[in-house]
């Protein structure tokens, strides 16, 4: 059973990680990092067999951050899990720095791969667990994707090819936010029907509320006993989760707080400890 | 032993002997196995083979995937759709970590033939060269295309090979020595270098045939491994011969003439001369005349050779 409470600690420690570190970086993606929180925190601080102190343990489940602008929900999943000193993350983007803008797996351990070309990140997920079937391994790969990012055409390619080689042990989870860059997906570039799409492509195809820490929690125990084909959870989620002004704002997508909005959102996520 | 074979022919044999010993070589292969001859090793080892359809991005992603599992990864399409179509993905999925994935791709340059400009990849080497830390090799015959595969199979790290269509001659001995990085002293002289890679090292041999027939002392150089290049033999060359021409079966812009042109460039200028794909594309025809229509022949090897010493 999911310690729904011990979930909700770590990902409200990690909203204030990412608006801090955006913060003083003075760039970054603070309105998908947020949006992706409580997807990233069940899978860090219940689902995931990982281990921080073997980051290349032989059996881990691994985690692909297709959507990699989100690095900074990453970082604060990994530092709060204990890969490193969480406060390491706010070098994030600066000259030197291993937090770079997007995730670079040859300089972070916990990082399976680095990402940030959209969509690619999921075609390298679909080469792991196919890895993993070769191996006749029983861990899993998670993927998390953004609703904009399945606009790219390598996502259906992957999709395509992950259903042919029936790859059970991967699970992708859609942070459906409803928003991307230029505005509303619908606006921008229709992506419904999401669910079809997905289930045609014969993949077994779940939704949750992808703030629902418990409801998450049941729908990855869920995909474990699916077989045969890989599994999608469409996770509906608010850009910009916990933090009012920039909740279901576009324009909070790529834009780092000021001080002044930093100090607001601080306190709206419950307030330095 | 036949006296032509086509290197995609070598790869595909040397690739079957390769998985024997290697459990953990994986191929990967875009709906075109019987063309680059990956199909030998599709039937050796299915469990290991990844027939990826349609579709050379996703295949390269994939692959990027596997070699982070820990897997080596063969993974082949025609030149012009792995570092033209996939080129972003190879970049940031393959070269930017730095994965074991073997980009060995086949039907470059225009001897491809009657299928036309689309399917004749001439920027492949400059594209795959401008990536960091990516190795990239060109082999100029069944022979050392053999040894290329293998020598990047053994390696650590992103390797693109450039392999052929067509039949060409057999150029080395069983015995040849191949190592990445180490440019191949084909033949030495002392008036001019014909600096060459891939099919263009026989065109080479037959124009230096040619011009010692008038007295000329001619030096060969095989540039199999474009990157990292020999700095060392290029710079002798440039220094002790009158002047280098190159010889690739690419574009002029970004190939082999230009990474030459680097080396010397920066440490003994010389007078250089580039034989290959004047900034055009290609188009439909038989191999050998489309290598006369590009000028890529001996003669034209011949004809830059005595510009330099004129």
């Amino acid at each position: 059973m999911v310690n729904v409470d011990e979930v909700k600690k770590a990902a409200q420690d990690m909203r204030k990680d990412i608006i801090k570190a955006i913060s003083a970086a003075g760039s970054g993606h603070p309105g998908g990092s947020l949006s992706a929180t409580d997807i990233l925190a069940t899978l860090y601080f219940y689902k995931m067999n990982v281990n921080p102190a073997d980051p290349d343990m032989e059996n881990r489940d691994k985690f692909v951050l297709s959507k990699g602008h989100a690095a900074p929900a990453l970082y604060a999943a990994l530092g709060r899990k204990g890969y490193f000193d969480v406060n390491e993350m706010y070098s994030l983007r600066k000259i030197g720095s291993v937090f770079q803008g997007h995730p670079d797996m040859k300089k972070i351990p916990g990082v399976e791969m680095s990402t940030g070309s959209l969509g690619q990140g999921f075609s390298t997920a679909v080469g792991m667990a196919l890895a993993g079937k070769l191996d006749g391994r029983k861990s899993k790969v998670y993927v998390l994707l953004g609703d904009g990012e399945i606009q790219e055409g390598i996502v259906w390619e992957a999709a395509m090819s992950a259903a042919h080689y029936k790859l059970d042990n991967l699970v992708a989870i859609l942070d459906n936010n409803g928003l991307q860059i230029d505005g509303r997906n619908d606006d921008v570039m229709q992506v419904e029907p999401i669910y079809e799409k997905f289930e045609s492509f014969g993949w077994e195809v779940m939704e949750a509320d992808g703030h629902d820490i418990e409801e998450l929690a049941e729908k990855l125990d869920e995909a474990d006993d699916v077989e045969g084909k890989p599994v999608m959870i469409i996770a509906r989620t608010v850009k910009g989760k916990g933090v009012s002004f920039m909740e279901d704002e576009a324009g909070w997508h790529g834009k780092a707080p000021n001080v002044e909005e930093t100090a607001q959102a601080i306190e709206e996520l419950g307030g330095e400890q | 032993m036949a006296d032509k074979q086509a290197t995609r022919q070598a790869y595909g044999e040397v690739l079957v002997e390769l998985g024997a010993n290697n459990k953990d070589l994986v191929v990967m292969d875009a709906d075109l196995s019987k063309s680059t001859m990956t199909v030998g090793f599709s039937k050796a080892f299915p469990e290991r083979f990844f027939n990826m359809g349609i579709a050379e991005q996703n295949m390269y992603g994939v692959a990027a995937g596997l070699a982070a599992s820990g897997k080596t990864v063969v993974a082949s399409t025609f030149a012009m759709f792995a570092t033209g179509r996939a080129f972003e993905i190879i970049r940031n999925s393959i070269g930017y970590p730095h994965l074991n994935v073997k980009i060995c791709a086949t039907h470059a340059g225009v001897t491809v033939g009657e299928d036309g400009a689309s399917h004749q990849a001439i920027e492949d080497i400059a594209l795959m060269r401008t990536i960091p830390g990516m190795t990239v090799l060109n082999p100029s015959d069944g022979v050392s295309a053999r040894k290329a595969v293998e020598a990047a199979v053994a390696m650590d790290g992103p390797v693109y090979v450039r392999l052929g269509r067509a039949a060409v001659p057999i150029v080395y001995d069983e015995d040849m020595d191949f190592e990445i990085g180490k440019g191949i002293l084909v033949k030495d002289g002392t008036d001019v270098t014909i600096v060459a890679t891939g099919i263009m090292v026989n065109e080479a041999i037959q124009a230096a045939g040619m011009l010692e027939a008038e007295g000329v002392s001619v030096r060969i150089i095989d540039i199999h491994t474009i990157k990292p290049i020999d700095e060392e033999i290029l710079i002798k060359a440039a220094k002790e011969t009158k002047g280098i021409v190159t010889a690739e079966e690419h574009s002029v812009i970004g190939g082999l003439g230009s990474a030459v042109a680097e080396v010397t460039a920066k440490n003994a200028p010389a007078k250089i001369k580039m034989i290959g794909i004047q900034d055009r594309f290609g188009q439909s025809g038989k191999p050998n005349q489309l290598m006369a229509e590009y000028n890529l022949t001996a003669a034209d090897i011949v004809k830059a050779c005595k510009e330099i010493l004129a």
